[in-house]
């Protein structure tokens, strides 16, 4: 070929430079443990269902989140969400509304009527849950999806444990626990109502069951010895909560002081409002930092009227009055008696002092461990004797519904793998997506939504649903708050930023792959990645 | 008060693409189909701003156009590691003549495009700060007076770079280079001295003049779209900053441009015909200490005996911008 003057060698380009040889440290994508997901007690991977929320697609996004859990509408409503504690927008402005989403999807999948996939081909293999609460809902659940045969046995006239006969309906309208129950009872599970077990091995030999997931609760309410004259009406907080239930509302009176300071104590407390009484009022021996009932509910109870004396102890009910004790915190913190003495008018006394846990059913067990009144578990919830397994309230842990449904669906998963006979490694953890790895720059400013609450003289006089729920406007907006903490949310950013086009794009759903031909290691993509999900390592020289 | 829909897609433009955004609504950069007018296996340092820079304005130009494009590019780091015999990054025509002339030989290809009646092939010229504000200054000058219909990009890392990170008028008072070394009562370059060539370009009275940084690229987009959407001279400076001159970290490029407009340091705006039409507004009002600390050409200005007085000068700089041009959003 005739070339020009001086000129000896073709044109190339310079894709003929794999520059790529520069490079010192190389990057790779990772994703990253969201703060959110390491909080959760039920496992959800709440950043993937809020990804697919954040694209409006809620439908997807419902279905990511019952893998883990099945009760979205219930948990929208009565969980104390650790996962926007933990979210690392709080440190922007404030945490994503994560629960106010979920109760979204919940109820929008009541409302339009989404089913849960049909379970696989059956094993063969049949399990008794004890207990229709939280925990035990979610093992049969997990357990239909596994493709084992699920029978629940549950001494009360309904399902729901807890959530029916403790949590008030203020709190949980019956409509959607009811709607969230069916769901499960339609994936195949058998439930059998007013059948209490009362001896576990029995009932597994009668049903011919291969294994168990006792998850019975803890509905004794604890006692403390109160002086008192016949006059005082002395009840205990869960049988208040529990007769909420039935045609028979509790007699409580005008007056109504509540002993204790956990959520219990709350909710007979706003319970007894609505029923009419003109004072209620919680007692109880520390101070509001104290308190273990959460602060949110403190407030909203004395928003409605709800009355606590703090540093106090009930001494002894009298007839129409009680008399209390002051406390004085000592240099470690604990309540000390004054004696100072003070009489407050009451009709009736509520014990909320916490639940013990009825084990008759495991009478003559062999192998079992029992302390504190609490089964003990093996870290794959299985109790002592081999196929017994347990969850819930009556083993050792933080007493919510959410924790239930966590161990409800370890249960399943470890009880899957002792009736297979195989052994089950839960994936390893990545590292935890911190504040420091993410780039905040490129995020919007977006406070978060306020929930709409009912107005405060409906809350003193009705049980209607206090906390009111997002619309699709809202919760979109809220879902988009989501900063996706360690997981590539296909912002471009990496493939944009790069100076020398070594990123290349896979497409939507498809994420990015760097082209390590022409990547030179200047890290720009990692600083320039919002949600942290690449890291540099070093390369082998 | 009307209803107002709520728009809000997680990082809205800040990033270089969204899922959430219509196809239309997203970056060119963002498309797995844009140009990559300048190609892998060039030779810039890791963590080039002009490379990116280069990428980011030439990429918004084509697709202005079509594709129909050709470049004039003048001698600095831009020819230097795009184009080492017989080699080019290049995917599009493109042509090299001598340091400071860059300018003029664009004017002749959009001459000679005119001539042949090719109207839908448009013409830009490029070079860094010394090609364009110092060698190529009298020929640029030329192009803006004749308004030659030229998109002029100054790719602005305040000195010479590939020659050995020499000064420039573009270099910023303090600044260490070879040849402003940081010794003295008055270390670094000195102050009072150098332009500020978009506010020269504007006192041509020309159709476009803007600036942008490599942090922004929505507003580097929109502004290179704008300037072909017009005729005549028009000017871009892009902030670009430069590891290997400026002492920073390879992966600090993209903070650095942001924390200079954030800063004040260098002003974001555009102007049409001579006057201010549209200012970026300062996001996270920040003091220059943080622009100037993670710069080992501003070094001694800091450690043992810190030159407070010098860095108040600096800042001082930044409130003069910020004051001139507007760059406080009100509620700041």
């Amino acid at each position: 070929m005739a070339k020009p003057f001086a000129i000896t060698l073709d044109p190339g380009s310079s894709l003929a430079n794999h520059t790529g040889s520069w490079r010192t440290s190389r990057p790779v994508y990772v994703d990253r443990l969201p703060p959110c997901n390491n909080a959760c007690p039920a496992g959800e991977d709440i950043q993937g269902w809020l990804f697919h929320a954040e694209g409006g697609d809620y439908e997807k996004a419902w279905r990511a989140l019952i893998e883990n859990n099945p009760l979205p509408a219930v948990m929208g409503r009565v969980c104390y969400h650790p996962c926007e504690s933990a979210c690392n927008r709080a440190q922007i402005d404030a945490p994503v509304g994560i629960n106010s989403v979920e109760r979204f999807l919940g109820d929008e999948a009541i409302r339009r009527g989404w089913k849960f996939d049909p379970p696989p081909a059956a094993s063969g293999k049949r399990v008794l849950v004890v207990g229709a609460g939280p925990s035990g809902l979610s093992a049969a659940y997990h357990l239909r999806r596994l493709g084992h045969a699920a029978t629940i046995h549950e001494a009360g006239p309904l399902a729901g444990g807890m959530m029916r006969f403790g949590i008030p309906k203020y709190r949980l309208p019956r409509a959607v626990l009811d709607a969230e129950v069916q769901r499960i009872l339609d994936l195949g599970v058998t439930l059998e109502l007013n059948r209490k077990v009362a001896n576990i091995a029995e009932s597994i030999k009668a049903g011919s069951f291969d294994a168990a997931f006792l998850a019975v609760g803890a509905h004794i309410g604890k006692r403390a010895y109160i002086p008192a004259g016949d006059a005082t009406k002395i009840v205990d907080a869960v049988s208040v909560l529990s007769s909420m239930e039935g045609e028979d509302k509790p007699m409580l009176g005008r007056r109504v002081v509540v002993y204790g300071g956990g959520n219990t104590a709350i909710d007979v407390a706003r319970t007894a409002k609505r029923l009419g009484a003109t004072e209620a009022v919680i007692v109880y021996r520390r101070t509001r930092e104290k308190m273990p009932a959460h602060d949110f509910e403190v407030e909203e109870a004395l928003q409605e009227g709800v009355m606590i004396k703090w540093l106090s102890t009930i001494k002894q009910a009298g007839e129409g009055s009680i008399t209390l004790e002051k406390m004085a915190l000592d240099d470690k913190g604990f309540p000390q008696p004054t004696g100072e003495f003070e009489t407050l008018g009451a009709d009736s006394v509520v014990l909320a002092l916490g639940q013990d846990v009825d084990l008759s059913l495991l009478h003559g067990i062999a192998g079992l461990e029992i302390k504190d009144g609490t089964v003990q578990v093996a870290p794959n919830m299985m109790t002592g004797h081999p196929g017994i397994f347990a969850g819930g309230d009556m083993v050792p842990s933080a007493r919510t519904v959410t924790v239930a449904v966590g161990h409800g669906k370890k249960a399943a998963r470890h009880i899957d793998v002792w009736l297979r006979g195989t052994s089950y490694a839960p994936a390893p953890k990545h590292e935890l997506a911190s504040f420091e790895r993410l780039n905040t720059w490129y995020y919007t400013d977006a406070p978060k939504t306020v929930r709409p609450q009912l107005d405060i003289i409906r809350r003193q006089s009705t049980f209607e649903e206090v906390q009111g729920g997002l619309d699709e406007t809202n919760a979109l907006y809220e879902a988009r708050r989501c900063l996706s903490c360690g997981n590539c949310f296909e912002c471009d950013n990496c493939y944009g930023v790069c100076p020398d086009n070594a990123v290349i794009k896979l497409g939507p759903g498809k994420r990015f792959q760097f082209n390590y031909d022409y990547c030179k290691g200047c890290g720009i993509c990692v600083a320039e990645c919002p949600c942290g999900a690449i890291t540099m390592i070093d390369e082998d020289i | 008060m009307s209803f107002q829909p709520v728009k809000f897609y997680q990082t809205g433009t800040f990033t270089v693409g969204n899922r959430l955004l219509q196809p239309e609504e997203r970056s060119v950069q963002a498309s797995a189909k844009r140009y990559n007018s300048l190609n892998s296996g060039h030779r810039a340092c890791q963590g080039c701003g002009e490379a990116l820079g280069a990428r980011y304005a030439i990429d918004a130009a084509m697709e202005a156009c079509q594709g129909q494009l050709i470049a004039a590019n003048a001698t600095g780091c831009l020819e230097v590691f795009s184009t080492p015999y017989p080699q080019t990054s290049w995917q599009l025509p493109w042509i090299h003549s001598v340091f400071g002339n860059a300018a003029a030989v664009a004017t002749g290809i959009a001459a000679a495009l005119k001539a042949k009646g090719r109207s839908e092939v448009r013409v830009v010229a490029q070079g860094g700060d010394g090609g364009t504000t110092d060698i190529g200054f009298g020929c640029l000058s030329g192009m803006f007076e004749r308004n030659d219909d030229v998109l002029y990009i100054c790719y602005d890392n305040g000195g010479y770079m590939n020659t050995g990170v020499q000064r420039s008028s573009a270099t910023p008072p303090a600044a260490r280079t070879a040849t402003t070394m940081a010794v003295g009562p008055e270390p670094g370059n000195p102050f009072g001295q150098g332009k500020f060539v978009p506010a020269i370009a504007m006192a041509h009275d020309i159709p476009y003049v803007a600036t942008a940084t490599v942090a922004d690229l929505r507003d580097l987009e929109a502004k290179v779209t704008r300037a072909m959407e017009l005729h005549g001279a028009r000017y871009i400076h892009i902030f670009v900053p430069c590891p290997l001159g400026w002492g920073t970290a390879s992966f600090d490029t993209i903070r650095i441009a942001r924390l200079a407009k954030e800063t004040g340091l260098f002003p974001v705006f555009e102007a049409e015909c001579g006057v201010v039409t549209a200012v970026l507004k300062i996001r996270k009002r920040t003091p220059v200490e943080d622009y100037l600390k993670p710069q080992k050409r501003f070094a001694h200005l800091f450690g043992e005996h810190p030159r407070v007085d010098i860095i108040a000068r600096i800042q001082a700089m930044a409130d003069k911008n910020i004051l001139k041009y507007g760059l406080l959003a009100e509620e700041c």
